[in-house]
Parts: C-alpha cells; sequence; structure tokens
C-alpha cells in the first residue's frame, strides 16, 4: 500500500510554523525588552518621590525620609576615578601588545588563553582575591584604593579586547605608510594607530566604567562599609602641596551598596530609597551605554578608510 | 647659484657620532616600550595567578580545622553557630538550584531571540532591538535583585500562595533574563557565521526558514552555541546580588526552587557584611566557598569545551 502524503497541505503548514516563529521570535525578545520597561517603571514609581535636592546632599540616616546618597555617590565618584586610571593605561597597553608586537609564540597564546578566561570568573572572586591580597597582603585596608583597583582588574579584560578591537580595525597601509617614511615602530604606534582608534577604545572604555559603577559583590567582600556619615579628605587642599592622596585609604561606601543595604532593610521606607538609589544608577549606567553606542555610531560614520 | 656647505670633516664625524648615538639611544627606547607593553599584557596573568594563589592558599588554612570529607558530606553549613557544621552541599544546591531555573529561562528565549534576528529579524529591527536587548545585561544587578524580591515575588504570589517572601524561584528567574543578552548574543553570532551557501543548499531542498534555522543552522553553529551557554551557565552561577537579595541568606539543602536558600555567593556577602577577624575559620570559610564556585565553573568549562571539540564543524 502506498502512503499518499498531500503536499499542498504541508506546504501551507510549514509556511504557517514558519510565519508563527517570527510571533514567537518577537515575544521572546519582549520578554526582555518588557522585563526592562517593568524594572524603570517599578523603580520609577517607587522612587521618584524620593529624589529630590535633599537626597543627593545627605549622609544615610536611622531615618529614611532623612537619608541621602552623598557619601555614596562622592564614594563612587572616587573609586571610578582609581578604577579608569589603572585599567585604562593597563588595558590599552596591553591590547597594543597584543595587536602589534605580540610574536606567535607561547607567552602569547598564554595571555590570550587567560584573558578569554577571566571574562568568565565570577566578579565575587575578585573580590575574594583582593581581600587576601590588596587589603591583607599589602595592607591597603578597606579602602578607595582597594576598591578601585578591584574593579580595575574586573574590567581589564573588556578594556584589552575593546583596545584590540579597535587598533584590528585600522589598515595595514596606515602602519605601512607610517614605517616607510621612517618612523619607528613606537612612533607609528603612538602617532597613528592610537589616534585613529581612539574612538573604539572609548567606547569599550565607558562600556566597562559603566560595568564597574553597578558592581557590588566585590566591594562587599573587600569589606566596604554601609554606613558612612562623612566625607574623605578633599583632594585639593588651600595649603602647601595643594593635592592630598589622603582620600585614598579613606573607608567608603559607593551607590550598588547603599542600594543593597536599603533594600535588605524589612520597613518599606527605605525600599523607597533603595528604588530611588536604583534609578539614580540605572539613569547612569544607561547613559554611559547610550554615550557609547553613539560614539561607536559617530566614530564609525566619520571615518572612511 | 647654489652654495655648497663647507663641512670640516671633525665637524662632519661628529654629526654622524651623534647621529649615531641617538639611533641606539631610540633602538633602546623602542625595546624598553615594548617590554613596559609586554608587562602591561602580562599583568592580566597575574591576575589569574592571584586569584588562585589566594583562594588555594586560604582554602588550605581552612582544611586544617575541617576535612575534607566533612566538607563534601556534610548536610549542613553552619559555619556562624556555636556549633559549626561545615558541609558545602547545601550552598551548592542553592547554586544548582537558581542556576538551572535562570538556564531553563534563559536557554530557550535567548536561542529563539539569537534564531529570530539572524534569520527572519530585517536589518533595521536587528540594529534596534539588539543594544536594546544588550542594555539587560548593562543593569546594575543589586538593582535587578530590587526588581526580584519586591516586583516578581509578590507577582508570583499571586498564583502561588504558598511562595515565601525570599524563594530561588524568583531570583532564578530574573538571573535568566538578565542572562538573555549574553546568550542570544554569542548564538547569533554563530548562527550567523555559518557559510550563506549551507543555508542556500536547505532553501534550495524546499525547506523554510524555520526548518533551515532548527535542523540545519543550530546543528552547524553549535559549537558556538554551547560556547553562549557555558558562558550563561557561568554568569548565572557567579551571580551574587540578585541571590543575595531575593533568594535569602539561610543555607537550605533542597531541590525545590519555591524555598530560599543561601548561594555560594549569598554566603561570601553575607560573611563579608559582618565585621570577621582576619583569619579567623569563617575568614577562610569563605575562600573555600569561593574555591568551589571556581571548580565548579571551571568544570562546566571543561565540559563546554569537550562539547565543542565534539560537535565542530569545519566548512
Amino acid at each position: 500500500m502506498k502512503k499518499t502524503i498531500d503536499l499542498g497541505a504541508r506546504i501551507t503548514r510549514n509556511k504557517t510554523v514558519d510565519r508563527l516563529f517570527v510571533v514567537f521570535g518577537l515575544l521572546a525578545t519582549f520578554v526582555g525588552l518588557l522585563t526592562l520597561a517593568a524594572l524603570m517603571i517599578d523603580l520609577a514609581i517607587d522612587g521618584a518621590g524620593r529624589l529630590d535636592w535633599q537626597f543627593f546632599t545627605s549622609f544615610p540616616s536611622r531615618f529614611a525620609s532623612r537619608a541621602g546618597i552623598l557619601s555614596a555617590w562622592v564614594g563612587t565618584i572616587l573609586v571610578m576615578i582609581v578604577t579608569a586610571f589603572t585599567a585604562v593605561p593597563l588595558g590599552v597597553a596591553a591590547g597594543i601588545y597584543l595587536e602589534e608586537y605580540a610574536s606567535k609564540n607561547w607567552i602569547t597564546a598564554i595571555i590570550e588563553v587567560n584573558i578569554a578566561n577571566l571574562a568568565g570568573v565570577p566578579s565575587i572572586v575578585y573580590g575574594l582575591m583582593a581581600l587576601g591580597l590588596f587589603v591583607y597582603q599589602l595592607g591597603l585596608g578597606q579602602s578607595i584604593l582597594t576598591a578601585g583597583l578591584t574593579l580595575a582588574l574586573l574590567i581589564l579584560p573588556i578594556v584589552i579586547v575593546a583596545t584590540r578591537e579597535a587598533i584590528r580595525a585600522v589598515p595595514g597601509s596606515m602602519r605601512e605608510a607610517a614605517l616607510a617614511l621612517g618612523a619607528t615602530k613606537w612612533q607609528t604606534v603612538k602617532d597613528h594607530v592610537v589616534p585613529y582608534s581612539t574612538g573604539g577604545i572609548l567606547t569599550g572604555v565607558i562600556i566597562a566604567l559603566s560595568r564597574a559603577i553597578g558592581e557590588t559583590a566585590p566591594l562587599i567582600t573587600i569589606g566596604a562599609l554601609t554606613f558612612i556619615a562623612f566625607l574623605p579628605g578633599a583632594p585639593i587642599q588651600a595649603e602647601f602641596p595643594f593635592i592630598s592622596f589622603e582620600w585614598l585609604m579613606s573607608p567608603f561606601t559607593v551607590m550598588p551598596i547603599q542600594m543593597f543595604n536599603w533594600v535588605s532593610r524589612p520597613q518599606e521606607e527605605f525600599h523607597l530609597n533603595a528604588a530611588a538609589t536604583g534609578l539614580v544608577l540605572i539613569f547612569m549606567t544607561l547613559a554611559m551605554n547610550a554615550i557609547a553606542i553613539y560614539l561607536r555610531y559617530r566614530f564609525r560614520k566619520r571615518i572612511k578608510w | 647659484m647654489a652654495v655648497t656647505e663647507q663641512v670640516h670633516p671633525e665637524i662632519l664625524r661628529s654629526r654622524i657620532r651623534t647621529a649615531t648615538a641617538s639611533r641606539s639611544l631610540q633602538r633602546a627606547r623602542e625595546r624598553v616600550i615594548e617590554i613596559l607593553l609586554l608587562l602591561a599584557a602580562l599583568s592580566s596573568v597575574a591576575i589569574t595567578v592571584g586569584i588562585v594563589g589566594v583562594l588555594v592558599f586560604e582554602s588550605l588554612q581552612f582544611f586544617k580545622h575541617v576535612s575534607i570529607v566533612e566538607f563534601l558530606t556534610d548536610t549542613q553549613w553552619t559555619v556562624l553557630f556555636a556549633d559549626p557544621h561545615y558541609g558545602i552541599m547545601p550552598l551548592v544546591s542553592g547554586t544548582l538550584v537558581t542556576s538551572v531555573v535562570a538556564l531553563l529561562v534563559s536557554l530557550p528565549l535567548g536561542t529563539v531571540i539569537a534564531i529570530y534576528l539572524s534569520e527572519y529579524a530585517n536589518t533595521r529591527t536587528r540594529e534596534i532591538l539588539k543594544p536594546i536587548l544588550e542594555l539587560l545585561s548593562a543593569v546594575p544587578t543589586v538593582v535587578f535583585g530590587y526588581f526580584a524580591l519586591l516586583f516578581l515575588t509578590p507577582l508570583l504570589q499571586r498564583f502561588l500562595p504558598s511562595l515565601p517572601g525570599f524563594n530561588m524561584l524568583s531570583a532564578g528567574i530574573v538571573i535568566g533574563i538578565m542572562i538573555i543578552p549574553y546568550v542570544s548574543s554569542l548564538s547569533e553570532d554563530a548562527i550567523r557565521a555559518v557559510p550563506i551557501h549551507i543555508r542556500e543548499g536547505s532553501y534550495a531542498m524546499g525547506a523554510t526558514r524555520l526548518q533551515t534555522a532548527l535542523r540545519v543552522l543550530f546543528p552547524a553553529a553549535f559549537s558556538g552555541i554551547a560556547s553562549a551557554y557555558v558562558l550563561g551557565f557561568s554568569r548565572a552561577v557567579g551571580e551574587t546580588m540578585i541571590v543575595a537579595v531575593a533568594a535569602g541568606t539561610q543555607p537550605n539543602l533542597t531541590l525545590n526552587p519555591m524555598e530560599g536558600a543561601a548561594t555560594i555567593t549569598a554566603y561570601i556577602v553575607q560573611v563579608s557584611l559582618g565585621d570577621l577577624p582576619h583569619g579567623s575559620i569563617a575568614y577562610q570559610s569563605i575562600f573555600a566557598a569561593g574555591l568551589t564556585l571556581m571548580l565548579m565553573t571551571l568544570i562546566f568549562n571543561i565540559g563546554g569545551y569537550l562539547l565543542r571539540k565534539r560537535f565542530r564543524e569545519i566548512y
């Protein structure tokens, strides 16, 4: 007996299923987008009422309505300064080495495998490393310096990868032209390759810093405090030598830790403070990402090789 | 009329000397710069050495007090209690349950999104949707923790009235949504990297886009998709703030996501929040927990590597 197949029906069915998948795909995408929207609306409903001048200029307090994030946002900015000043030079230099100088040998292979693996290491493990190494072995204490260095190591792989991608996009003819005119390798790199890839590097650095700004776990691990009712010493002094680095060794808190502290309290009023802090945090990270996307777009448009 | 400069031979000789000297100076400078750049690149290796060194060193101190057998077989983790038990299993179970819930959310959604974006969406739609979707992984995790505890859990409690305020289900779902971009972006790259002639071959046989995607592209790109899955798993296992906020801090040996339980990461956070004396056994226990976490991700990475090797397709 021969089985007959209704080819027409089967084709119609397959085509319908195919078209249905579009709906399915859009739905899946919208689960993500809806979550993002719900998250922001939820934060805005809960926290927008707390966002006023007083919230940014007050220290944390036992009374939810008087508490603010002054020490937290100052701490975040200071930690980010240390992070940027460590991770950017180190990461860009490493990226330059791997793209422009490294020969194919086992050292290069180890470095490459290592960078790929570091991307998968949980951030809290960086915190444990910093706790053992920076806080106790090197005696840096639970300070802004330790926090900045920890986050710098955390984002180093991102900066390296972004630098390499940006440098790789510079055509070889640019290098050859510089070298043909008698420039040394370093002159070629410093005067041509790096300036042409600044846009890409900058984009990567901003994205990396936006990651660091929201990191909480490694900073809790090194022992950041949750209740800081003072500011670190000012970096600029009225007397000679005018610049002070005392703030580097100061205890600190940052915005995500302040938010964590408030969200883990049972009282509802503190949850409102947490929501307001979250709103500030999310605005900062989204703004940084938007700047990065814009820069990428700008530089891609402007440079025509 | 050209004026030829008369150079005294002695001056000429000195000029050549200076040029040679500056040339060798320049060469030395180039060398120094190269070494400095190499050192910067090696700093990433130093991080790994530092991580492994610290974890192993402190864990060794821990295992001087606690036997490995107890660590692996005891069913209680009560380091901070008067009668301490050091069994890592409750923390491992908490970590695995939240991660599995997260993967149950992120793998199907991420894969469907990857197929949709690479095979169905036009360039414009993709260029808009992809960056927005990637914002999901840019949101600070503590904010997601807030969302899990104060939005998703109350929402779930409407359908599951018995759900406690701290539970692994809500934390796991939110972790899963957070790692969707990791899974979808890498999977999409892998699917798009499949050569066009393989797609065309399938279309020429009369297959629809969906049939091509599921039966031809998915297997062909599986090694890349597997890397995406493994990265997603690493993220889920290492995720800290969402579970610390929403899943509770009580070690609980259970496989039921409807209960609250501490994960390895939540335990580390809980201990770090208190002021523990350096060198105490509770202090050392967070390093042993961290080492366990690293080994778990390592095992899954090796598994992913073997999977990739097994399914690698070369065109």
